[in-house]
């Protein structure tokens, strides 16, 4: 189901946590609301559920004025982060609750086979009459998933589902819901501080920032065409240069970059890890390796320029350089924005 | 060798044998004198003239009214107070409101004042001289010296004991678990019997329990307005203050003995649900931090 937020607002107290955001969700997307803590995320996504309601603007369920519908008449299924499964029922009984408490009668048959059916679909066969005490977290998180979908839900709504898990569950989890996603085909709105699990995960990412919607796009077109600094500097890792943008060139420390649609004029020069070069000789930035950290992939070097900026390059495995190297910090690309 | 002796040199506070003992020796004698031995005289007392004056004490109408009229007033003011408690615990913790400070600190009044300014106001809001009384005198309705006044009395001491002890149980739960049996289409009421109450029941009882012991055990709020009436307004700890001021000192400690074998099995049950985890915080609602 397509799901349309018109210039919603909503207000703690005298906190403005959401300002003016509209949004839409197509139907069959997977879209992650990504931004820091404090940027309105969470609200917007339990808005969404009727968990908490706007103090102004619409939220549409297709063609339906859903903004004042409650919670348990709105048809979607939120999973939480810290799970909330309900510790005195099995995993078993978790998933069927939904069902069970439904106006839409359904025989015990029915029902049991349906849990039979999710408990499949989420790998937890034979685990269904366990208690949520006696599973792993990440194992919670499919029963909490199970849970909501056993519903039918419209839309499936999560709340950092992945947050309270380690890395490597984490990353598996991801792949798994892109399957489940793909499978199902429901609608799904996740929210996310964590840029690679939505640039991973979301067929669109929607980025906040102080409540406002900062970019939105495809993984690949925020990636590479940031609107902002904060953008570039939120996606990942990021250096910072002072340019000065004179006839289409940015300059900044001894480097020179192309650059197009900026007026001349003072400028900040973003650029990755992997976007610098290190060379012995110039034109570049002049600097010294003040250190070097070895990584699987590669090195990341440490490079101290002469105004004291440190800039972080990503070399290949192969490339001798240590700490206390003199030479110069190349451009390989970058992103100018004008101040 | 060497590794003994540094140990040695920094001993903890109170590690030596003679303080550990002394120590020891002083609570439990304390203990013995303060808390037992009284007990123990209850017991010795009440048979000191033989089981044929202690059960003629304990069949006396007089002493069967005023126990039925303790257990009356549990009857009724327990009951209320606990869905007061659960309703005030409820409101305070899954709700955001104005005045919820303000409610907290109404609610923890009755443990703070003393129950005998309770009594007194009391007799000040309904008594003949009082705020109602005079209208409630035209209608005849008589809650002082009377039964409903005892009730109210023994509910206004005990208000807190059930919400004391749900208030911080719940607000450790949090609101996740209501929400998502909202979002799974729960009613209110389904969401209050299948959710919230399995994972506060335990503490739940262990309120309910301290209240009926503190309901049947009250004396300062109710001997000011109950009026001492032998065979009507008597509850059973009037009845015993009675009774000893009668210079029945048998009788006395014969119906005390019933106040605390009351004691006796309430404490037991206490124990009983602190094995179940009540009466002190437990984030039920998220095992996941120690599970995993």
């Amino acid at each position: 189901m397509k799901i349309r937020l018109d210039h919603v607002v909503k207000t703690f107290q005298t906190f403005r946590a959401v300002k003016d955001v509209s949004l839409e969700i197509e139907s069959g997307e997977l879209v992650a609301l990504l931004g820091p803590s404090g940027s309105g995320k969470t609200t917007i996504l339990r808005m969404v559920a009727g968990l908490e309601f706007a103090d102004g603007g619409h939220i549409y369920f297709g063609d339906q004025d859903a903004t004042d519908i409650p919670v348990r008449d709105r048809g979607v299924g939120f999973v939480f982060q810290h799970y909330a499964l309900f510790p005195h029922m099995t995993v078993a009984q978790n998933i069927a609750f939904g069902m069970e408490v439904s106006k839409t009668k359904r025989d015990k048959a029915a029902i049991h086979a349906r849990v039979a059916e999710l408990l499949r679909l989420v790998r937890l066969e034979g685990l269904g009459e366990r208690f949520p005490a006696q599973i792993s977290g990440g194992q919670r998180q499919r029963v909490a998933l199970a849970r909501a979908l056993a519903v039918d839900p419209k839309v499936l709504l999560l709340d950092e589902p992945f947050g309270a898990l380690d890395a490597n569950v984490r990353r598996e989890l991801r792949r798994w819901l892109r399957e489940i996603h793909s499978e199902l085909g429901i609608t799904t709105l996740f929210v996310t501080h964590d840029q690679e699990e939505a640039l991973d995960l979301a067929d669109r990412v929607v980025i906040l920032k102080d409540g406002h919607i900062v970019q939105q796009g495809t993984p690949e077109e925020v990636c590479r065409e940031p609107k902002s600094a904060f953008v570039m500097k939120f996606l990942g890792d990021a250096n910072m240069l002072s340019a000065e943008v004179r006839d289409g060139r940015a300059y900044a420390d001894g480097a020179v970059i192309e650059v197009s649609g900026i007026a001349d004029g003072k400028a900040e020069l973003y650029a990755r890890p992997v976007d610098l070069d290190w060379a012995v000789g110039g034109p570049g930035v002049a600097a010294s390796i003040s250190r070097v950290m070895d990584r699987p992939g590669g090195r990341r070097v440490i490079a101290t320029t002469g105004s004291g900026v440190p800039l972080e390059l990503d070399l290949e495995p192969e490339r001798a350089v240590k700490a206390g190297d003199a030479g110069y910090v190349t451009l390989r690309r970058a992103t100018v924005f004008a101040v | 060798m060497s590794f003994k002796k540094t140990v040695r040199t920094l001993p903890r506070v109170g590690d030596g044998p003679v303080f550990r003992r002394a120590l020891i020796g002083i609570v439990l004698t304390l203990g013995a004198l303060l808390i037992l031995a009284p007990l123990l005289i209850i017991g010795v007392e009440a048979f000191s003239k033989g089981w044929q004056v202690y059960r003629d004490t304990i069949l006396h109408p007089d002493t069967r009214h005023a126990i039925m009229l303790t257990v009356l007033a549990a009857l009724i003011a327990v009951p209320v107070n606990t869905a007061f408690g659960v309703a005030a615990a409820w409101a305070i913790t899954k709700f955001d409101f104005r005045g919820k400070g303000f409610l907290l600190v109404v609610i923890e009044i009755p443990f703070s004042v003393s129950p005998i300014v309770a009594g007194v106001a009391y007799l000040f809001v309904y008594g003949l001289q009082g705020l109602f009384g005079p209208t409630l005198d035209a209608y005849g309705i008589k809650i002082l010296f009377a039964i409903p006044g005892i009730i109210l009395a023994s509910m206004f001491v005990t208000a807190p004991f059930v919400a004391r002890e749900l208030i911080p149980l719940m607000q450790a739960q949090g609101r996740d678990l209501e929400e998502a049996a909202a979002s799974l289409g729960a009613s209110g009421w389904r969401t209050f019997f299948s959710v919230t109450l399995p994972n506060i029941k335990w503490a739940l009882l262990y309120g309910v329990i301290l209240c009926n012991a503190r309901v049947m055990g009250e004396f300062g709020a109710v001997s000011v307005v109950s009026g001492n009436i032998r065979g009507q307004t008597n509850t059973l700890p009037l009845h015993i203050e009675l009774l000893y001021h009668d210079y029945q000192a048998a009788g006395a400690f014969a119906s005390a003995s019933i106040l605390a074998v009351i004691a006796v099995f309430t404490i037991i049950a206490k124990v009983a649900l602190e094995r179940q985890g009540a009466g002190r915080v437990r984030p039920v609602a998220n095992p996941a931090e120690n599970a995993s």
